[in-house]
């Protein structure tokens, strides 16, 4: 599994940071996503998969396989 | 041609449990319709979860709370046209991305976390307050309400001083008793009371939100102190009675299922999935988050006209079985996050996490402290706001 974030889509709701805190976190000064990890270990997927439907700017993608 | 007249969508709520059978009914018959809310409000009523995400997350849909047809199905709406700049909640692009972002960074995960020890202090100090006075008492005065004023009031750095004054102001705003005249009067005297806040802060920052902001403008040019006015004033409304209701709302669905409340009693780590399923199943903020077409925009296969109103109904939304299995049932393990409670969309509540937080700290000491906490009268008796912008208890008398 491959992550990308658009940090330009991002509204900062902070949901990614809750559910998946070891692949998302946010900048101190805006809130905007950052990605801590682009390849995530396979425990890990289902969280990304539920921050990815529950993103409200859509802004978190992901490629499956990858 | 004679327009047929629009068939009438009454929006009060009549039941604490669910949404009304007339919505239920729209999100299985007709999504997307166009109904009269009210004498002077006519609107499309968006009904399923698909549709309600599509159009929160669609920016050709105006927020502009100052738009004659941006629906307002309950009382009337608080004249503020000129009195403040647009608040970040009634911004469309490119305006509202960068001073949503400009606010963000108070409110992050991280942050919320370093705030978790006050907030227990706060909730503390209400409990030991309740526990030491007579019984029956008020949930909302004795708890639902101090918390998050006090909580929001603590970032804003408002003086402790001020709260009752705030909670007040607030209340009357959001009130259903409330005339006209009264809420325009509360409306004033809070923006010239933050007016005066962000004045003395200018002179003198803190350690605070309204302080940071402050230095960060004087930084890039300087302080738009009516900007900042508009911004505390929607986040002190917004945190305030919205959780206050969440947190009556909560109590008073553990006290009638035991096998919940047992199950959190046991194991806390449970209570901020309790926390979602209590957001989807109540989902009070329905009423605030109209829009406006601002061209023809298809939406479920119908087409909404630009210039006309769009009235997403969460609450139907939030049990749409599409979506949520068996949605009537409250079910603290579902695991749901993916409601429509804090909205959706580029607007979706920015201070979600403060609310989290607060409603998980609540719960959990409630639930330690006062285990049997109930209501004190039967729950027919309870004045539920049915036709309040937020629904909630007006007042929620317990005992233990």
């Amino acid at each position: 599994m491959r992550v990308r974030v658009d940090e330009d889509r991002c509204c900062g709701a902070g949901q990614c940071v809750l559910i998946a805190p070891e692949v998302f976190d946010q900048r101190d000064d805006d809130g905007i996503v950052i990605l801590l990890e682009e390849t995530p270990a396979e425990p890990l997927y289902a969280g990304v998969r539920e921050s990815a439907s529950v993103c409200p700017a859509a802004a978190i993608h992901i490629e499956e396989g990858a | 041609m004679t327009a047929e007249p629009l068939p009438t969508l009454p929006t009060a709520r009549t039941c604490p449990y669910a949404p009304r059978a007339e919505h239920v009914e729209l999100r299985e018959k007709d999504p997307v319709a166009k109904v009269a809310l009210s004498e002077h409000s006519d609107a499309w009523v968006v009904t399923r979860h698909e549709d309600i995400r599509a159009v929160l997350a669609d920016t050709r849909f105006s927020s502009d709370r100052n738009h004659p047809e941006l629906p307002t199905p309950g009382a009337e709406k608080v004249d503020m046209k000129g009195a403040l700049p647009q608040m970040l909640i009634s911004m469309d692009p490119p305006e509202h991305g960068p001073a949503r972002r400009a606010v963000l960074g108070e409110f992050t995960v991280k942050r919320m976390n370093q705030l978790r020890p006050r907030i227990q202090e706060i909730v503390d100090e209400r409990i030991d307050a309740m526990l030491a006075g007579p019984r029956p008492v008020d949930l909302v005065q004795a708890l639902s309400l101090p918390v998050p004023s006090l909580v929001i009031c603590e970032m804003l750095g408002v003086p402790y001083d001020d709260h009752d004054f705030f909670q007040t102001r607030s209340g009357a705003i959001v009130s259903h008793t409330a005339t006209a005249e009264e809420k325009q009067r509360a409306v004033i005297d809070l923006l010239t009371y933050v007016s005066g806040l962000i004045k003395a802060k200018e002179e003198e920052p803190a350690d605070d939100l309204l302080s940071r902001q402050i230095l960060s403008q004087r930084e890039q040019g300087g302080v738009d102190h009516l900007g900042l006015v508009a911004m505390a004033f929607l986040l002190l409304n917004a945190g305030h009675e919205t959780t206050a209701n969440m947190i009556s709302l909560s109590t008073f669905q553990l006290s009638q299922d035991h096998e919940a409340r047992e199950a959190l009693r046991r194991n806390p780590g449970k209570t901020l999935g309790a926390v979602e399923e209590l957001l989807r199943y109540f989902t009070i903020a329905e009423q605030g988050i109209g829009r406006v077409a601002t061209e023809d925009i298809e939406v479920g296969g119908k087409v909404v006209p630009a210039g006309e109103g769009v009235f997403p109904l969460a609450h139907t939304g939030n049990r749409d079985p599409e979506v949520f299995e068996d949605p009537d049932r409250f079910d603290i393990d579902r695991g749901a996050r993916n409601h429509l409670a804090f909205g959706y969309g580029p607007h979706q509540c920015l201070g979600q996490n403060l609310a989290r937080l607060e409603m998980q700290i609540v719960i959990d000491t409630l639930l330690r402290r006062i285990p049997d906490i109930r209501p004190a009268v039967p729950v027919a008796e309870l004045p539920f706001k049915d036709d309040a912008l937020v629904y909630g208890i007006h007042e929620f008398p317990v005992t233990w």
